[in-house]
């Protein structure tokens, strides 16, 4: 019984950590008033080429760092399109959604003789977990401890980068200009702060998030790069930014349901009990529709967000 | 007067010319303001006011013309070496992020840092209070911008163009937003920074506060300047002529009138606000024909949840209302626009207008259903940009075009079309919110003549508004509205400001 619940939450971790950065990729985006519904393209994009360049390079750290410049260059677009040219942020971002997979696959054909699917990593090759050979000295690998916290470093990283991006948000000087652009744009604009500059260091960081999200998928929960290994994890994880308040702790805890529900998916697709394995994976999509019912109403997102921002007039 | 330095010109703006497209905004403005003083700008909207003034601050680049801050030529490309120069600026519309604190507002853009852009918010309250003290502009530091009033707010924009060492203050409109208690208490701050030095621009169409404050005045009329007289040496009058081009009188002829039967009655009414709270508390009056009843009070004490429950727009919770002896007390708006009550409601773009509409379309809003303008479910074009072309002839609309959408007129032809559109329905009672809310001296005169000429049709009227001037010049009777309850009515014959402003301020006799 202890050992299920302790591979429920270490699945749970597992699993909430691509959504973790993704969602931070969303509350930076959005605290800058730019709605970024492109993460889910990002984020297929940098699971793509975090295991491309894992099985070629063989170096974990390089594939990740590698897969948040693609999701950064990708966002790079958007950042384009809807900070410069004013488009529709949700339009532009349906657009990326559809860029995203699709240069996945691309490159995908074009490096691994047509097949959309990557090659399997060498499992040495895989981001390491680094706290293997104590558990292991202590001989305590298939313990309940281990089981919780013997992750992949992408999981402490990604609490550490929570932490970081609330202390970026409100205890610094950038932090505090980019909610207030996402606020109040004008007002910003009036004192000095370039508008444009911050919004597009913050749709470029998203992406990068995002990328890093779609890394940790591809370079630690599995071990290559498929079409459907991202399916709808990007728009889950901007559920779980709305659902956590626009607020990179929300953002988190947020992520920790939605992970809970995939850890338990993949608990029950592993016992005996007989639920058909389709339902079962729609559980953190309906948890998901749920929960957004239920809570949006009373989150309260930054009034610039979504509103592109022009100069002058009034 | 007394603290102004007439040997140094802190700002002169010579020449100044702005097109925008084919309009030219600004026509060779030339303006001068000496240390120490109060200028007030005083023009009518769209006057080209504002825009001189965000030339001023870097806003906008002139198309022409010189800018010279304390002697020595400056060209003014941005905000930023507006502020460099010394210069803030007020922005009608405040430019406050709504959930920082009143310390993080101030900051914003000069914020104090420690070691790799960390805040030191400790540092930036402290500076913010000796700030505060130093030009009485008392603020809670810590308060949250959306959580108080509108006057604590503007204190705090004038505080951050004081932090960031402006000596020369824009203020744009400054009253539009305040209640008469807060104005007084900016005409104190107002005086209180001259005293410190600094020059204060004011942007204005308020002639009563151009005599209390202003040193001098600098008139605008469609983008040329007219003149620049010293205040103490004009009378309002003469200025309101310099500003419209023409004589215009404040003092509404009015025949002398007998009133006739009850038209509105309520009784008892009590109406929640969005809160939950008991905005009007068992509140009673009584409307006749051929009377304007005019109900004076300060913003927030039930005057739009009373209007709100006349015309069917929020539930009653207890009370009744009657028009012309039939309960309404719970009918649906369109049942009571069908008992002859027209509205020109208090916020014109949101309630009175479909902005993306054409002005045809605006015009029937109520009407569209019945014929001519559709029969069976089908519009009638025709017939109602027909109809419209009446109207904007009528009530001088302008410009001429009834397939303009209304967004494109301005607030004065906005209200217009309203007026127009409800009154032409033949009421037997207008309620009218706020009529004149930024509106210029024309445009005033033109919606007070509408209200006279309804009165004198022997028809009800219904005049809320928060100018207590305009309940003076118009009313016939004055409700004194408080804490969703009338605390007395008077004849505005016999009324008296000061009576009258206690009276809204809760009769507090010790004042």
């Amino acid at each position: 019984m202890l050992d299920n619940i302790g591979i429920i939450i270490g699945i749970t971790l597992m699993y909430a950590t691509p959504l973790i950065y993704t969602a931070l990729g969303g509350v930076i985006s959005e605290n800058s008033g730019v709605v970024n519904i492109g993460l889910e393209g990002m984020m297929t994009l940098g699971a793509f080429v975090g295991a491309a360049v894992g099985y070629y390079m063989g170096n974990p750290w390089i594939a990740f760092l590698a897969a948040g410049a693609a999701g950064g260059l990708l966002a790079l677009c958007h950042a384009i399109a809807s900070v410069t040219f004013n488009a529709q942020q949700v339009v532009s971002g349906i657009a990326i959604n559809f860029i995203g997979p699709g240069l996945a696959m691309f490159l995908s054909r074009l490096f691994f003789k047509g097949a959309t699917m990557t090659k399997a990593i060498d499992i040495n090759h895989k981001i390491p977990k680094p706290l293997d050979p104590i558990f292991e000295g202590l001989s305590l690998q298939d313990s309940f401890l281990a089981q919780i916290f013997n992750q992949y470093a992408t999981v402490y990283i990604a609490f550490l980068l929570v932490f970081a991006m609330w202390f970026v948000m409100y205890k610094t000087r950038f932090g505090m200009r980019l909610r207030a652009v996402g606020e109040h744009p004008r007002a910003a604009d009036t004192l000095g702060i370039n508008v444009y500059r911050i919004r597009y260091i913050c749709v470029i960081l998203s992406g990068v998030f995002a990328g890093l999200g779609g890394a940790a998928m591809s370079l630690a929960v599995v071990s290559l790069f498929s079409p459907t290994l991202i399916s709808g994890q990007g728009f889950i994880a901007l559920a779980a930014m709305i659902f956590g308040n626009w607020k990179p702790q929300g953002a988190m805890g947020a992520c920790l349901l939605f992970g809970a529900a995939q850890g338990l998916v993949v608990f029950l697709g592993g016992t005996s009990i007989r639920v058909p394995s389709q339902l079962l994976s729609m559980l953190p999509y309906l948890i998901t529709l749920i929960v957004l019912a239920v809570f949006v109403g009373r989150s309260r997102m930054p009034k610039a967000d979504g509103i592109p921002y022009e100069k002058g007039g009034g | 007067m007394q603290h102004i330095d007439f040997k140094s010109k802190v700002v002169e703006m010579k020449n100044i010319t702005k097109v925008f497209g084919n309009v030219t905004a600004n026509d060779q403005i030339h303006l001068t303001v000496h240390k120490g003083e109060v200028h007030a700008l005083l023009g009518e909207n769209g006057a080209g006011k504002s825009t001189l003034m965000n030339i001023l601050y870097g806003l906008y680049r002139p198309t022409r013309g010189e800018i010279y801050i304390n002697g020595k030529k400056t060209d003014i490309a941005t905000p930023n070496i507006a502020i460099q120069q010394g210069i803030g600026m007020v922005h009608q519309h405040f430019m406050l992020v709504e959930p920082f604190t009143v310390v993080e507002n101030i900051v914003l853009g000069r914020e104090t840092t420690n070691f790799g852009g960390v805040l030191d918010m400790k540092k930036a309250t402290e500076d913010v209070i000796s700030l505060s003290e130093q030009y009485g502009l008392y603020v809670d530091p810590n308060a949250k911008v959306e959580d108080i009033t509108v006057g604590m707010q503007q204190r705090v924009e004038i505080l951050k163009a004081l932090y960031r060492g402006a000596d020369i203050l824009i203020l744009d409109e400054p009253t539009a937003v305040l209640t008469p208690q807060e104005i007084r208490e900016l005409i104190e701050i107002i005086r209180n920074l001259t005293k410190e030095g600094k020059t204060i621009i004011l942007i204005t169409h308020k002639l009563k506060e151009i005599k209390q404050v202003a040193d001098y005045c600098t008139i605008i009329r469609r983008g040329r300047h007219i003149d620049t007289v010293d205040v103490s040496a004009v009378t309002e009058e003469e200025l309101a002529a310099k500003m419209v081009g023409r004589e215009v009188s404040f003092d509404i002829e009015k025949k002398e009138k007998e009133r006739g039967k009850v038209v509105l009655q309520i009784e008892g009414l009590t109406v929640k606000d969005n809160r939950g709270i008991e905005a009007v508390k068992g509140l009673s009056l009584e409307v006749y024909e051929g009377e304007i009843l005019g109900v004076a009070g300060i913003d927030g004490n039930g005057q739009s949840e009373l209007i709100e429950a006349i015309t069917g727009l929020r539930p009653i919770e207890a009370g009744r209302v009657k028009m012309n002896g039939k309960d309404i007390t719970h009918c649906k708006p369109k049942e009571i626009i069908d008992s002859k009550i027209s509205t020109i409601p208090e916020d014109r773009q949101k309630r009175g207008l479909v902005l993306d509409f054409s002005v045809a379309e605006n015009m029937v809003l109520e009407n569209y259903a019945k014929e001519p303008f559709s029969k069976k479910g089908i519009l009638n074009h025709g017939e109602i940009s027909q109809f419209s072309k009446e109207l904007i002839q009528t009530f001088d609309i302008r410009p001429k075009e009834e397939t303009l959408k209304a967004r494109i007129l301005s607030g004065g032809n906005q209200q217009k079309a309203i007026i127009a559109r409800e009154i032409t329905n033949d009421p037997d009672l207008l309620i009218t919110a706020q009529p004149t809310r930024g509106l210029d001296i024309g445009a005033i005169e033109y919606v007070h003549r509408a209200l006279v000429e309804q009165r004198d049709k022997n028809r009800a009227v219904l005049l809320v508004s928060l100018e207590l001037d305009e309940i003076m010049n118009v009313s016939d009777r004055i409700a004194v509205i408080y804490e969703g309850s009338i605390v007395g009515i008077v004849d505005a014959k016999e009324a008296d400001e000061n009576r009258l402003g206690l009276m809204m301020a809760g009769g507090g006799a010790e004042e």
